[in-house]
């Protein structure tokens, strides 16, 4: 008899896969699902418990079910997934430099002059005086790491 | 800056203007603000100047090895005085725009 076609396998390694490429190109985007990364977290569970179940066929049921070598190899590339996904964005994320004189609300603000996307100058100054746009209650500065 | 451009209107109607900076030259910063359908100001600091005068500067952060800003947001008044600042403690988590229009309230 022909063994059966162990899914489970597959789709819980490509449930895993999915969480950390869809943190990457997707949950990043919106706030919700970037700050925590809780879509990403809940996929690798559920793939970790389809691989499990598929496992657990492959070995108690090897007559019946395929997968004693690709089970075991498609759960280890899940593990390494998520440990990497997970170092990536708990531990590397995470290590931000001191920024110990960065300045701090009550204190002024560094002035600066910087061209902006069309090549043009602009100052701190001007953004603040509202130059060329009417009156100003205030300017938010952010900075980025950038596209490179 | 996704979200910031969302609510440009509401952050042009109380008078706030919005800037972002990174060492990105200003043909990248073109290219993504057309890409995103960003329009406020993107300002180059390509040498990494005023990063290092906000002591933004994150060594080797780029997957090239080259200097970046670590994320951060500043409200900063007429007066150039600083308001409201936030520094992440991690890369994924950035202010929201309703954080800054709250501290932009009693501006």
């Amino acid at each position: 008899m022909k063994r059966q076609w162990n899914w489970r396998l597959w789709f819980g390694f490509l449930v895993v896969l999915a969480g950390a490429v869809g943190y990457l190109t997707l949950f990043a985007r919106y706030p919700i699902t970037r700050d925590f990364p809780w879509v990403s977290l809940l996929m690798f569970v559920a793939g970790g418990a389809l691989l499990i179940l598929g496992l657990k066929r492959a070995f108690r049921e090897p007559q019946m079910y395929r997968g004693k070598i690709f089970g075991p190899i498609l759960t280890i590339l899940s593990m390494a997934v998520v440990v990497f996904f997970s170092y990536g964005l708990f531990y590397k994320g995470r290590q931000m430099p001191p920024s110990a004189s960065a300045p701090r609300v009550g204190q002024k603000a560094p002035d600066f002059t910087l061209p902006d996307q069309n090549g043009n100058p602009v100052s701190l100054a001007q953004l603040l005086s509202g130059a060329g746009g009417g009156k100003t209650k205030g300017t938010i500065l952010i900075f980025y790491r950038g596209y490179w | 800056m996704r979200s910031f451009q969302q609510r440009l209107t509401d952050f042009n109607a109380r008078g706030l203007r919005i800037a972002a900076i990174s060492i990105d030259p200003p043909e990248i910063s073109r290219e993504h603000a057309q890409k995103l359908g960003f329009t406020f100001s993107i300002l180059s600091d390509t040498n990494a100047q005023v990063i290092r005068a906000y002591d933004l500067l994150h060594k080797g952060a780029a997957p090239n090895g080259a200097d970046v800003a670590r994320p951060a947001e500043f409200l900063i008044d007429p007066s150039g005085t600083v308001r409201w600042a936030n520094l992440t403690e991690a890369v994924t988590v950035r202010a929201r725009p309703e954080q800054v229009l709250k501290a932009a309230a009693d501006l």
